[in-house]
């Protein structure tokens, strides 16, 4: 049996996006490899006296140069420590972690909120149905450029500074957007606007959700969810976020 | 060179388990460590019926710690049997099932229901910090811990070990009334009561509240704590509480710990558990120990 492990990676680019966003790409040829659109990776910080990885969402895959891109806002001492790295330094890692996006539909709506913006880059390069990407901010706007190639870009901002002033639902009303598919990513108030939307127009939603982790691979039960039914692994109706998830199907989880 | 270990008439290939709650039974680990190479998997408390724990969020970093407030959270004794003894059993190691319960009831018939079960050892969780009823309200008054050591004595099939809390003002009390009850061996030390404030949103992190504390910001109190049981009590102890490496299991050991266990520093190494096996056998060849059971206790 082949063990998984932890890896050792050099950062190739960190580089500040906007106000504490930071765009890092890894060498890391094995995670490329097999990483998916909605998975995650763990990060673990040269500091010893933070002892718990970071789960961070991957962002883009390069599997021809074995490359990935992580987006991050500093949040916390973790992510200020990864945001001081430069080319050619190292960092270890574990992943590819989670269940990604399910790949399906044939008009999807793709929609990110705040730091939940980067893993939707992959998933629209992947998807290869008709896409409309939904963005939203609370006032400065960051990557949505580089979303343009891949489908419409819709944006709303709380103060109104683009696009629809107000949240991505409102954004959605706004420009009219019909979907048989929603793909979302986001703090989980928006979720919980999504998931309300997508019954009420009896639409499939895949949400992906985050929660303080510890082990980041299905052991401790740090970062679980509520869920509809009784979970076959917890036996109880919670189901785990790090390996059950991140993504779930909106009538999986009660948000 | 002998890493093995005997506790309670039962012989450990090595002194290093897991501290349960940290290393579910070992389902996920077993895609980074070979569980056949550990003295002993510790499993995850189980309860008598499923328990869905405490409300998010059940994590909090610390400087050099964490807190977690999980409560506990277990697919109940039907689903452990059913599902984990029969996983465990494939690898080369021993089983040392967590108990947990919120009356004297409840962990009885645990202890009842795993009786006809191959596991080797029942841990009696008698010191979690994060449950409103059970867990460390039986492990905080020297009467309750000796006469819930002598219940489960009386119904259980395996050797118990009673594992201790360090939110006590004389641990030696306490192991003294659990080795009175009865207790095959005494584990310890389970995590210290904590609490963090969201500064931002001007409330608790954990959704609990409070939380236990663990890693190694606790080790210098475990290790202390374990140093006093090894002199109140003749049993044999499994000591932990943030062991990171091998010169922190060798403390414990010193100190009178005959196994040690391995518990957040899973979550900061996933091999952390063979780290320190390797660890303690590099430390033995380099200082020519022959038996690891020279090391145990040898500061007292």
């Amino acid at each position: 049996m082949t063990l998984a492990v932890k890896y050792i990676v050099e950062v190739t680019e960190n580089s500040k996006l906007s106000e504490d966003i930071y765009s890092m790409w890894l060498k890391a040829a094995t995670i490329a490899k097999s990483a998916s659109p909605g998975q995650f990776i763990s990060l673990y910080l040269k500091d010893k006296s933070s002892l718990l990885p970071r789960p961070i969402s991957i962002c883009e895959v390069d599997p021809k140069f074995g490359r990935i891109r992580l987006v991050y806002r500093i949040a916390g001492k973790g992510t200020k420590e990864f945001s001081l790295l430069k080319a050619k330094d190292t960092l270890e890692v574990m992943g590819p972690l989670g269940n990604g996006f399910a790949l399906e539909g044939k008009k999807a709506l793709l929609i990110g909120g705040g730091i939940g913006i980067p893993p939707m880059l992959e998933l629209a390069k992947q998807l290869s149905c008709d896409k409309q990407i939904v963005l939203g901010y609370r006032d400065v706007t960051f990557m949505e450029a580089e979303f343009e190639a891949y489908g419409k870009v819709y944006l709303s901002t709380e103060d109104g500074s683009k696009g629809t002033k107000g949240n991505v639902i409102d954004a959605i009303t706004a420009n009219h957007l019909e979907a048989d598919i929603i793909f979302a990513c986001g703090p989980t108030p928006m979720l919980k606007g999504i998931k309300a939307y997508a019954v009420e127009h009896g639409i499939k939603a895949q949400l992906s959700l985050e929660e303080r982790m510890a082990c980041g691979i299905g052991a401790c039960l740090g970062c679980i969810c509520k869920s509809k039914e009784i979970d076959h692994h917890s036996n109880v109706k919670n189901k785990r976020i790090c390996k059950d998830g991140p993504v779930f199907y909106a009538d999986e989880v009660d948000l | 060179m002998n890493t093995r270990v005997k506790l309670a008439g039962i012989t450990f290939q090595n002194p290093v388990t897991t501290a349960s709650g940290t290393f579910g039974s070992g389902m996920e680990y077993c895609e980074y460590v070979d569980l056949g190479r550990l003295g002993a998997v510790t499993t995850k408390g189980v309860s008598n019926i499923p328990w869905s724990g405490n409300p998010t969020p059940r994590i909090a970093e610390t400087y050099g710690g964490m807190l977690n407030a999980i409560g506990l959270q277990n697919p109940g004794v039907d689903v452990f049997i059913q599902r984990d003894i029969p996983f465990l059993r494939q690898f080369n190691t021993k089983i040392i099932v967590n108990v947990v319960g919120k009356t004297t009831q409840d962990y009885c018939e645990v202890v009842e229901r795993l009786a006809d079960f191959d596991v080797d050892l029942l841990e009696i969780n008698i010191s979690c910090p994060n449950v409103k009823e059970g867990g460390i309200a039986f492990g905080q008054d020297p009467k309750c811990v000796e006469a819930i050591t002598s219940e489960l004595k009386k119904r259980a099939k395996q050797p118990i070990i009673m594992k201790l809390s360090p939110n006590v003002t004389d641990i030696a009390e306490m192991a003294r009334a659990a080795e009175a009850g009865g207790a095959d061996v005494i584990s310890l030390i389970n995590t210290l009561t904590g609490m963090k404030i969201d500064i931002n949103k001007r409330t608790f992190l954990l959704g609990n509240k409070t939380g236990g504390l663990s890693g190694p910001a606790i080790k210098p109190i475990a290790v202390r704590m374990v140093y006093q049981v090894a002199n109140a009590v003749k049993l044999p102890i499994i000591g932990m509480g943030g062991i990171i490496n091998a010169e922190d299991a060798l403390e414990f050991i010193m100190a009178g710990a005959s196994m040690v266990a391995v518990g957040t520093a899973n979550f900061i190494n996933p091999t952390a558990t063979i780290q320190v096996l390797e660890g303690l056998e590099a430390y033995m060849r380099k200082c020519g120990i022959e038996d690891i059971n020279e090391l145990i206790g040898c500061v007292i």
